[in-house]
């Protein structure tokens, strides 16, 4: 189960309309390290992790990580909504116009639509936990390069916060993995 | 939206974010008394925060976790994307 809460996890706002930002942006909505594709990966494999720890951290930041995807969504939103068709064509954001309007859709910065084979799901939770923590590495990444294709010192603020939380995901499964392992030591599982 | 209702809404969304923060360490320190102490610290505050606001402005929360004491007041705008901070 679920439950919506009407506010953002972080203050969202950005200074002028930005077609171009907001191409590369979306990346962090449907691209192979982005908000989608953690949340799902996380949630997933949630249910074959044999601690409680660990089912509670996937739980949780895969909880998270929804809410960086409305943070996301929120930034794309409010960088195009306001673009002409002029602005949209000198972006070079006029081929995802012509499929999706100023609407949000799961692309990368491409416009590669997100696929399942971003993720893994092995059933085998060392192998799982190695993934999440490569993941959460990978996402710091791209949030770095947002931060320099960034000419917004508004967004950059929130593509920072979006950063530092990939920085902590990647913590807590490290400490998840030692517990995990821990476990399957004295269960001298192999 | 007026500056007193985003003061209240940016003091909630400290607030949760730190009682998340502690959340995710507890998960794998599940036996840390300090934590689990300033967890439910912020807890509460964020529990009181948040009945200040709704009392005000409406519920944060669908499904029966906020009242929606003499109108249906969830549909109102500005959804969290609409709000310029
Ligand atoms: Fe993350």
């Amino acid at each position: 189960m679920w439950i919506y809460e009407k506010k953002l996890e972080y203050p969202v706002r950005v200074s002028s309309t930005n077609p171009a930002l907001a191409k590369n942006i979306i990346t962090q909505y449907g691209g192979p390290d982005g908000e989608l594709a953690a949340s799902l990966r996380y949630l997933t494999q949630r249910y074959s992790m044999p601690i409680p720890q660990a089912k509670a951290i996937l739980t949780d930041i895969g909880t998270e990580e929804l809410a960086h995807m409305e943070i996301v969504a929120a930034l794309v939103y409010n960088l195009i909504k306001d673009a002409s068709i002029e602005q949209i064509k000198r972006a070079g954001l006029d081929g995802y116009y012509a499929d999706h309007d100023r609407a949000l859709y799961f692309v990368n910065a491409v416009g590669n639509p997100w696929t399942a084979t971003y993720i893994q799901s092995k059933g085998d939770p060392i192998a799982d936990l190695y993934e999440d923590m490569a993941a959460e590495q990978k996402a710091r990444a791209t949030y770095e390069y947002l931060i320099q294709l960034s000419d917004d010192p508004d967004v950059t603020d929130a593509l920072r916060f979006l950063r530092e939380r990939e920085v902590v995901h990647f913590q807590r499964f490290g400490e998840a993995l030692n517990l995990v392992q821990d476990y399957m030591d004295s269960k001298k599982f192999f | 939206m007026d500056g007193q209702r985003l003061n209240l809404l940016k003091k909630i969304m400290a607030l949760e974010f730190t009682a998340l923060e502690l959340n995710l360490y507890l998960d794998t320190h599940p036996n840390d008394q300090r934590a689990l102490a300033e967890f439910n610290e912020v807890s509460q505050a964020l529990l009181l925060a948040k009945k200040d606001y709704e009392a005000y402005y409406g519920p944060l929360l669908n499904y029966g976790f906020s009242p929606s004491h003499n109108a249906w007041r969830w549909v109102e705008e500005p959804w969290p994307w609409e709000i310029s901070f």
